[in-house]
């Protein structure tokens, strides 16, 4: 196993953990919003190092793709929050 | 240079990382938040650059840190309190949250490394590998994303469709900013047809080299928040009736391109031999459109004015053309 596989594979995890305590914690729409998009960063960061397979060689491309496409649906998926708690704070007016 | 040379400074990264992150998070001041949080988009761009992803390094610094952080400035206006007041919790239910982060950190990170030195090393990798060269491109994560997973892209920008969907039925746009100053004016005019020109770029080197239809998306639609910013409140997007038909262009040429592959040997997305490139480009013109009108309609935060007619005027297009 490379050394580079634990140490980014570690960060991955303790993103996704950082990120998940702030959604807990936080009360604010925005604030979790934020948080959840740390932990999405630490789940990516888990996905390309699982795709690094040295600096000599070509990394795996499948899980590259994977994240390029959630890169796209995490910014789709936060506007669409922000959009909601914004929607939220104005009070509704059904 | 091997990867032992380079430990000391993924170390340095990898800690940078989590400090951003933690900072990030961690902070009650909202804006300085979102600033931490596009400066962890930026390192992580870094990241994947050194991870030898430099698909996903320009991914991450266009979208992720770019657009998603233009996003969060912008929604940063509309919050009450830029503030955040005290952890709402405190006490022993605090030390019980931190206490069960702690154990799932080390669950998840034992499972992960466990799996990672158990793993054969046998992936998808080398079957990728093999038939890039029948994939019309020859980059690999573009063969992967628009010929051997095509579905997964094509199911990617319905969500993308469905999220700017739901965007839009909340409400009208905010308001736009006021007209730029002399400097801002002059550099959005020096930018916005520079980052056209790179969008145009990156879809087409996309098919031998790092680039593609999402990165060129995103240079797109970052042209239309430097417009918006400089005080355009349209963005520079056309007329809401064509805004439309922008939207849904990448998944309908996809589906399209899609459906007309099919004949007796070939089932629906399966290119035929040696028109793969060209259909691979044709969808990838189209997803850029429909993914920087997207974003770009995200990043005004709802209707643009006039987008209701616009739906009356696609169903009577003769009678309400000039209004």
């Amino acid at each position: 196993m490379l050394p580079q596989e634990i140490i980014f594979g570690l960060t991955g995890v303790g993103l996704f953990v950082i990120g998940l305590r702030g959604v807990m914690l936080h009360v604010s729409a925005l604030a979790r919003i934020l948080a959840i998009n740390v932990c999405g960063a630490g789940v990516f960061l888990v996905f390309v190092t699982v795709a690094y397979r040295g600096l000599g060689e070509r990394p795996d491309p499948v899980p590259l793709a994977l994240v390029l496409t959630g890169i796209v649906v995490a910014v789709s998926a936060t506007a669409l929050a922000l959009a909601l708690a914004r929607r939220l704070q104005e009070g509704g007016d059904e | 240079m091997t990867d032992a040379h380079w430990i000391p400074l993924d170390m340095l990264l990898a800690a940078l990382l989590l400090g951003l992150g933690w900072a990030s998070v961690a902070t009650r001041d909202l804006k300085r938040g979102v600033a931490l949080f596009i400066a962890l988009g930026l390192l992580l761009a870094v990241t994947w650059a050194r991870l030898r992803a430099p698909d996903l390094a320009m991914a991450e610094a266009a979208i992720g840190a770019g657009i998603a952080g233009a996003l969060l400035l912008a929604a940063l206006r509309d919050e009450d309190r830029a503030v955040l007041p005290d952890a709402p919790i405190g006490g022993p239910r605090l030390w019980l949250l931190n206490l069960f982060c702690i154990g799932l950190a080390g669950a998840v990170g034992w499972g992960l490394l466990d799996a990672m030195a158990g793993s054969d090393g046998i992936r998808l990798a080398e079957v990728a590998g093999d038939h890039i060269p029948d994939s019309g491109v020859s980059n690999p994560v573009t063969a992967v994303l628009l010929n051997f997973r095509a579905y997964d892209t094509l199911l990617e920008l319905a969500v993308v469709l469905a999220a700017v969907l739901g965007v839009l039925s909340l409400g009208p746009a905010r308001p736009g900013f006021e007209r730029a100053g002399p400097v801002l004016g002059g550099l959005v005019r020096w930018l916005s047809p520079l980052l056209i020109v790179t969008a145009g770029y990156l879809l087409w080197v996309g098919a031998h080299a790092p680039g593609g239809a999402f990165q060129a998306g995103a240079m797109l639609a970052a042209a239309a928040v430097l417009l918006r910013l400089g005080g355009r409140a349209d963005a520079g997007l056309p007329a809401p009736g064509a805004l439309r038909w922008l939207l849904v262009a990448g998944i309908a040429v996809f589906l399209v391109v899609g459906l007309a592959v099919i004949a007796p040997d070939r089932a629906f997305l399966q290119y035929p031999q040696g028109w793969a490139g060209g259909l691979i480009l044709l969808i990838e013109a189209a997803a850029t459109l429909s993914i920087a009108v997207a974003l770009a309609l995200a990043y005004t935060g709802g209707r643009p004015p006039g987008w209701e007619t616009a739906g009356r005027l696609s169903a009577s297009p003769s009678r309400r053309e000039g209004q």
